[in-house]
């Protein structure tokens, strides 16, 4: 558990718009600027300037990439499995469903866990939002969305409420209440306005602000009680449809992934892009912090889980097999990120060692497309969601 | 017009389903007459089918020429079936693949999964017998005629004529195309409540397999953004960090190590989590452990905490601690209160003269008073990373030492492992009455709430004003 950098936030005006910000810190032509997020979001889009063109852009850009390589591999003296050689292998595992929650009339796309271990919250493509207590599997709460293919549901860390999103390109925060017959929909408070679908939303710290991704391109950071954006985030040059918040002690961070296969890490604050890795061939529909906050994993289209070190800012290890070949739509560590779980679209599970980078474990059940899979807070359990439309609870 | 449906046709270009690439490549592998699967003539009702394939045999094949196990293999080649490359002569309806002798063939792709192909299809076996179609086809069949009314005529004809055409042919390759042609649009077709394969979700908005236009705006964005180099440190530090914290944790994973007393979810007892509810007397001995590992992992636990405030109470310094969870607050709270929030951390902490002064340095004070100017809700960053940092460096090392936490440690309790035989299904039936519902989150939240309000309270500076007000109310 090392020390996190330490990046001193900046905030003043900006040099370009005058205004009050949280600002940048970056270099252009090795002179130190400092913009605002939006300003250095428009200068991207202007024009090409005096004495640019495509081909000297294009040579400046191959440069960089070129030398941030060298760079790189200057530092890796060594793979991640020949460390764990000396560790001894991983048993047996003998996993079984131990609950199945059926309920939902079509495709489970999202599910999210309560922080008091047992209850989750589920969202499909009908519409509905379900909060069931898995353990009981009883249902407690049920809403029913304006919009269909509702991608993202989270719980709030205070078990209060629920956010959720999808087509209606909103995030909606929903308060749950102790009477089952209120009427949850009439307390409704529209939190994100995307331009495109919501792919994503998680709650930070606290229950109010959310971080939402969107099949715009962009993540962007809100206020609940207001609505406001307080933070937006540009760099993506396709959809983005997954983000994780950083497990660390600082909490600043988050990495998000999207179709124009990049997971990007961000700074909360300013809303700078402070790491990017692009090694993946298709399609990155799922991301997850390695839980002490080091390093993350990505499942992707291309069948493949790539595990990346911010540190030593590159991929270290890749999860597949010759016989795998449909896509990897979910993926989440056990408490200690020994083991990873990723849901495929063969209508399987796998887990895998993460240090050996071999499979452990196979798990068969559903009927359809595995969309979603979420290891509980306390990590006796994990969760997934299915096309088939259920919920099976393994352990 | 073409009806826009949400299924879409002809997917193996789709981007997205570029996975069948591969799977296209295996299935012809297994139809090489020399090293595929072995096809034989096999008689299904009073017809002699060529090339059928049994399911067994797929599986053999794809077990040896796949390096896969029989469970694994077994679910790819559903994967076939469901995406259609294999049908089944038996029970077209149900696309899985059985491991017994049940019969399969190749499909052969002629058909293009478009409206007007259905249409003459659905057309072509109502002129063949009436009534033969099921409820969801006639549905469809209706719809179309609608739909297409303009080149019903065009569609009626092809028909007819693919009827007659059928009609010479051979009574076994009749069967066999006629088996082809409804297997194929079983797949592209799936009757309603079927999971069918080739539903793909959402369109996404770019094609992965289309080269990004670089324009300028591509490359100016790449300069820009990579003009910062984040700090590398050698792989393998980084690969021993990375082991070191899966051994760290490698007790406390219920997945590598069962969880004491035992896991919830496999033996219908939640005594696991009614001895680590965050409020608990007295926490068990793996929890304290886990306190130990880093000033985080204490942090996170409500439990540790409580423990750790006791500690700080002994040592007068609790003000540390309090700032930067009022700091955290400030983070995470809502906009609205966010400066008259700042302005009171500021009065409590770091005024000259404040109540709860907490120590810190020159340059850092100097960073926030004047970001203070102008409040956000990162304006005591500096301020709350200095003392972060200065608790995990000094208190908690001293606290991990201190009498208070030794005597947790010594009364922690260590539950014993509980394993009994749910072999009978009378016993699982009980367990499964026996599941206790929880307290609502809600409920437990309300009263934190309460509780921190009262802690406040009783925490604040005494307003002596207020006090002799009141007690002269009462007089």
């Amino acid at each position: 558990m090392c020390d996190q950098t330490f990046l001193a936030i900046t905030f003043g005006p900006c040099d370009n718009c005058s205004q009050n910000k949280p600002l940048m810190n970056i270099y252009l032509k090795n002179e130190p600027i400092n913009y605002c997020s939006l300003c250095v979001e428009l200068m991207a889009c202007q024009g090409l300037a005096k004495g640019e063109t495509i081909h000297t852009l294009k040579a400046e850009s191959e440069t960089l990439k070129t030398k941030l390589e060298e760079e790189r591999a200057k530092l890796h003296d060594v793979e991640l499995h020949q460390v764990a050689e000396k560790i001894e292998a991983l048993g047996q595992f003998v996993m079984k469903t131990r609950r199945t929650l059926k309920g939902h009339g079509n495709k489970v796309l999202c599910v999210d866990w309560c922080r008091d271990k047992r209850r989750i919250v589920s969202s499909s493509q009908d519409g509905k939002v379900i909060v069931w207590d898995a353990y009981t599997t009883n249902k407690e709460h049920a809403v029913t969305m304006p919009c269909t293919w509702v991608m993202a549901c989270a719980y709030a860390p205070s078990g209060c409420a629920v956010a959720c999103g999808g087509l209606d390109n909103k995030c909606s925060v929903y308060p749950l209440s102790l009477d089952k017959n209120e009427n949850l929909a009439a307390k409704k408070k529209s939190v994100a306005m995307h331009t495109n679908y919501l792919s994503s939303c998680s709650f930070t710290n606290s229950d109010m602000q959310i971080l939402t991704s969107s099949g715009d391109g962009t993540c962007a950071l809100w206020d609940v009680e207001s609505g406001q954006l307080l933070q937006s985030f540009h760099g993506h040059s396709a959809d983005v449809l997954s983000l994780n918040l950083a497990p660390s002690e600082t909490g600043n961070t988050f990495v998000s992934g999207g179709c124009d296969k990049k997971a990007n890490v961000w700074d909360m604050r300013s809303g700078q892009n402070v790491q990017s890795f692009e090694t993946h061939e298709s399609d990155i529909n799922s991301v997850k912090y390695y839980p002490s906050g080091d390093a993350f994993a990505t499942g992707s289209d291309d069948a493949t889980c790539r595990l990346y070190d911010l540190r030593a800012d590159r991929e270290v290890a890749i999860y597949s097999k010759e016989s795998i070949i449909f896509g990897a739509s979910s993926v989440d560590f056990s408490l200690s990120g020994r083991l990873l779980f990723a849901g495929y679209n063969d209508y399987t599970i796998n887990v895998w060692d993460v240090l050996k980078g071999t499979r452990v474990a196979i798990l068969f059940g559903h009927e359809n497309r595995v969309s979603t899979v979420r290891v509980s807070p306390d990590g006796t359990a994990f969760c997934s969601g299915s096309w088939d439309n259920t919920l099976r609870i393994w352990a | 017009m073409t009806i826009r449906s949400d299924r879409d046709h002809g997917q193996r270009c789709r981007p997205r389903m570029s996975c069948l690439k591969k799977v296209e490549a295996t299935v012809v592998q297994m139809q090489d007459p020399s090293t595929g699967v072995k096809g034989t003539n096999q008689k299904l009702n009073i017809t002699t089918i060529p090339h059928a394939i049994t399911g067994q045999d797929i599986v053999a094949w794809i077990t040896k020429n796949m390096n896969m196990d029989n469970d694994e293999a077994q679910a790819f080649s559903t994967m076939l079936v469901a995406f259609g490359y294999i049908y089944p002569l038996q029970d077209h309806k149900k696309l899985v693949l059985r491991p017994d002798g049940s019969l399969y063939r190749f499909q052969v792709n002629k058909w293009k999964a478009e409206d007007t192909d259905y249409a003459i299809y659905l057309a072509k076996r109502n002129i063949r017998k009436k009534g033969v179609l099921d409820a969801y086809e006639q549905e469809e069949y209706n719809k179309l005629h609608k739909w297409m009314n303009h080149k019903w005529d065009f569609i009626v004809m092809q028909a007819k004529e693919q009827y007659h055409a059928g009609k010479a042919r051979q009574k076994a390759d009749r069967v066999v195309f006629d088996c082809q042609e409804r297997a194929y649009w079983i797949v592209h077709r799936p009757p309603p409540q079927t999971h069918s394969a080739m539903d793909y979700g959402l369109d996404r908005h770019i094609d992965p397999n289309v080269e990004e236009k670089k324009t300028y705006d591509y490359y100016k964005r790449i300069v820009i953004y990579m003009c910062f180099m984040g700090f590398c440190s050698k792989s393998l530090f980084l690969a021993c960090s990375l082991v070191k914290y899966m051994m760290t944790f490698k007790n406390h994973d219920p997945f590598l190590v069962p969880c004491l007393p035992r896991n919830p979810w496999q033996t219908d007892h939640d005594s696991y989590w009614e001895l680590n509810t965050p409020d608990v007397e007295v926490p068990t001995k793996m929890r304290v452990e886990r306190w130990s590992f880093s000033f985080y992992e204490l942090l996170s636990d409500p439990r540790g905490r409580a423990d750790f405030k006791v500690f700080l109470k002994k040592e007068f310094s609790g003000e540390n601690l309090a700032f930067w969870e009022a700091a955290e607050e400030l983070k995470w709270g809502t906009a609205a209160s966010m400066s008259e929030k700042a302005e009171h951390i500021f009065k409590t902490f770091l005024a000259p003269g404040a109540p709860r002064w907490i120590n810190i340095d020159g340059r850092t004070m100097g960073l926030t008073v004047k970001g203070l100017e102008h409040p956000h809700r990162y304006v005591f960053d500096a301020a709350q990373t200095h003392i972060f940092m200065l608790m995990k460096k000094d208190t908690f090392y001293r606290y991990l030492k201190s009498p208070v936490y030794k005597e947790i440690q010594k009364k922690a309790i260590s539950p014993a492992p509980q394993f009994f035989c749910i072999c009978i299904e009378a016993q699982l039936q009980q367990n499964m009455r026996n599941r206790r519902p929880s307290v609502s989150p809600i409920i437990t939240w309300q009263k934190e709430q309460e509780e921190k309000a009262k802690a406040a309270a009783a925490a604040g500076p005494i307003d002596i004003k207020k006090l002799m007000a009141s007690k002269l109310d009462r007089k």
